[in-house]
């Protein structure tokens, strides 16, 4: 009897250990990213060269913006501390290169989520964290309010290497109007030129020329046209082939949407711990077993809720109080007419 | 075995470091294009690029191929190249005979003017000249005419465009006076040779272009009109100009800063060519009774140009090379078109890049090959 438990357990102890090394060593095994990311110390993170709002550098090289915060919040849930992120400056050009290439791990930059990119180029959009769309803007003077007064010889300045050049084509062309596109190859010297008077009119993604207009000499002698010609839905992007950093870069995201669903902030965060709602507990670590399947410890959630807050107050916090886009628009919860809509963490 | 291996085995190992070199490169990015499912071929170029470009030389937009943008961003490159050359080498020569002028006025601006160009980042410069001019120069309904048929405006330069009408007998009649202008060189140089004559060649090669060509208005029915460019409103506020022939901003502005950074370099190259002939042949040639033009020509240029070419070939190559920072102020060269543009909507990072990168040494090898020919030709002869 005693031999036979001896063998049981010793069966269920080999068991037991080979079963804990499997799951471990899976999830490391898995995610050549999520290793060299731990055994760096830090995250790898490709963003804008300066678009206020989503990803901004001020005068001590701090970055903010809700780009930026998707970053900060892969950090957090891997690495315990939102500060460890190294973040590298790319131009349109640069940025899928960058993270082909293995120079990054994590592209947060304003990046439009077409079909081509996502199947053509070796990468993957894990999600979208603003919802955008292709809008022009023009001097008050001109006495332009919509783009039905376009007229033939029009010039337009914009990026090269965005998706922007495409649409505006497809735009023009569609109403039969000739024009002169300008592109630039940094955003800073598009708005140099259109400031300068070099273009009728300035195109890009609609939260990109609110937050550009925050950046000319008058602001307020230009407008945003009401038109918008393009769906432009922006969101993080990592490489391909890595499937569980993956799922931890798409989660990141979805939590810190899904904690603004559930009223979870940053300052509330450790009290929900003890809320009735399982739903609520699930997403702050205090019930299930939610960062296993990542090889992460299940406080992963609770440490991006806390150290980077809910998306709402990223939003509050990066768009809307620095007044370049006060309304949430779409980028508002379904529950409150948005289309913000993620699937649950359970 | 005739050859030692202490002759060729530095060369072999040398030709066998290079291949095992871009043998791992290849290999490296065959495996890990591999890795992360990255296709490698070059049939986007025939693809639809649906992209427009804002200047082109050949007739394109979005919806031509990638090679045919390919195509648009090369001969951009060219064009600013060849207008670089041209004002660089003229403005150079100029700078360079002017920095040996006794005049110590002309001699200092020269100076100062080489020292300063010189010594600032082109990309700063292009950038000064771009947006400086964007801020000085007027929007299109302020413009003043030029001679009252041009107007220099912030979007860009416009002239009239020149109408033909039986282009191809102008053409022709163009040809033929070059033609001739040959034939009579030729015979005039026997007639010194072997006769000790000297023909007027200059005048009457300046002559003939400008006869021919008189003869093929007058008699040929060729027809010259201008169309001027017109002022158009397109809101309130905002003016172009239609018809006529439109230079972008871009373009000025980057033929300017290459042509002003460059001329630096070849006016020094110019005064050390010149300065590298001994003051003894000058001073031999006079005492033989040539005269000072002839001094020049006959003997202090054809011994200067030689110094001259070589590091002048230099710049050339630099200049075509640096106009590459065109991207920075959205002139449409190769980069901006295609290692730009096309680049980000393929993805095709290094087969585009694999092309650039040949593209520019196949001009920089052109531009080699032409000056070595003419080094060549202007070499001592040693018989």
């Amino acid at each position: 009897m005693f031999k036979y438990l001896k063998q049981l357990t010793s069966l269920v102890a080999m068991v037991a250990v080979l079963f804990t090394f499997t799951t471990e060593s899976m999830a490391a095994k898995k995610s050549k990213t999520l290793k060299n990311t731990q055994k760096k110390g830090f995250v790898r993170c490709g963003v804008s060269q300066g678009l206020p709002g989503f990803s901004n550098a001020d005068a001590a090289g701090n970055w903010t913006g809700v780009d930026v915060d998707v970053c900060r919040a892969v950090a957090a849930a891997v690495l315990g501390d939102a500060n460890k992120v190294k973040f590298t400056p790319l131009s349109a050009k640069e940025r899928f290169t960058a993270l082909t290439s293995g120079e990054i791990d994590i592209l947060s930059r304003n990046t439009t989520w077409t079909l081509s990119r996502d199947a053509d180029i070796g990468l993957t959009f894990v999600g979208v964290n603003f919802y955008d769309g292709q809008g022009f803007m023009v001097r008050k003077s001109s006495g332009i309010t919509s783009t039905s007064q376009f007229k033939n010889g029009i010039s337009a300045c914009t990026n090269i290497g965005t998706t922007t050049e495409l649409n505006m084509r497809d735009f023009f062309n569609s109403r039969g109007i000739s024009y002169e596109p300008v592109a630039f190859e940094k955003a800073d010297e598009v708005v140099a030129a259109y400031d300068a008077g070099r273009c009728d009119t300035y195109t890009t993604d609609k939260s990109g020329l609110a937050a550009q207009r925050t950046k000319m000499k008058n602001p307020d002698e230009h407008i945003v046209l009401p038109e918008t010609i393009s769906k432009e839905p922006l969101g993080p992007v990592v490489r391909q082939g890595d499937a569980v950093w993956e799922d931890i870069v798409r989660w990141s995201l979805n939590t810190m949407i899904e904690a603004e669903e559930y009223g979870i902030t940053s300052a509330n965060a450790d009290s929900m711990k003890t809320s009735d709602n399982p739903q609520i507990k699930r997403l702050v670590g205090a019930e299930g077993e939610m960062g296993a399947a990542f090889g992460l410890d299940n406080e992963w959630n609770l440490r991006i809720i806390k150290q980077v807050g809910n998306y709402g107050e990223s939003y509050k916090r990066n768009i809307a109080d620095t007044g370049i886009l006060p309304d949430r628009g779409p980028n508002e919860l379904w529950t409150k007419g948005g289309i913000l809509y993620v699937p649950p963490s359970r | 075995m005739n050859f030692k291996l202490k002759d060729i085995g530095p060369q072999l190992m040398t030709v066998i470091a290079v291949v095992l070199v871009f043998g791992f490169f290849t290999y490296n990015a065959q495996v890990n294009m591999e890795n992360r499912g990255i296709d490698f071929g070059f049939g986007f170029l025939s693809q639809e690029s649906s992209f427009d470009v804002q200047f082109s030389l050949i007739e394109y937009d979005g919806s031509h191929s990638y090679f045919r943008a390919y195509l648009v961003g090369l001969l951009n490159t060219i064009l600013v190249s060849v207008i670089g050359i041209i004002f660089a080498t003229i403005l150079g020569v100029i700078v360079g005979i002017a920095r040996l002028s006794p005049n110590y006025l002309i001699n200092k601006f020269a100076a100062f003017y080489v020292e300063f160009f010189r010594n600032i980042p082109l990309l700063l410069q292009i950038f000064f000249w771009y947006f400086a001019a964007l801020r000085a120069l007027p929007l299109p309904q302020d413009a003043e005419a030029m001679f009252g048929i041009s107007f220099l405006t912030i979007k860009g330069l416009y002239v009239p465009a020149f109408i033909w009408q039986n282009f191809d007998i102008f053409f022709y009649s163009l040809v033929a006076a070059i033609i001739s202008i040959i034939v009579i060189r030729i015979r005039a140089k026997k007639l010194q040779e072997t006769q000790g004559k000297q023909t007027p060649v200059l005048l009457i090669s300046i002559g003939l272009i400008f006869i021919l060509p008189l003869l093929s208005f007058l008699f040929g029915g060729v027809r010259l009109s201008f169309e001027v460019p017109v002022l158009k409103q397109l809101a309130t506020t905002s003016f172009i100009y239609e018809g006529g022939v439109s230079l972008p901003p871009e373009l000025i502005a980057l033929a300017l800063s290459l042509s002003l950074y460059t001329a630096t370099f070849i006016a020094e190259c110019v005064r050390a060519g010149i300065q590298g002939v001994g003051k003894g042949q000058k001073e031999a040639a006079a005492s033989i009774g040539l005269t000072p033009n002839q001094v020049l020509k006959l003997v202090v240029m054809p011994q200067a140009l030689r110094i001259i070419i070589p590091p002048t070939t230099n710049q050339y190559l630099n200049l075509t090379k640096n106009s590459s920072l065109a991207a920075a102020i959205a002139y449409p060269d190769l980069v901006l078109v295609f290692a730009g543009t096309a680049l980000m909507q393929t993805g095709k990072a290094i087969e585009i890049v694999s092309i650039t990168m040949f593209t520019y040494l196949s001009l920089s090898i052109s531009i080699s090959l032409f000056m070595n020919w003419y080094n060549n030709k202007i070499a001592i002869q040693e018989k």
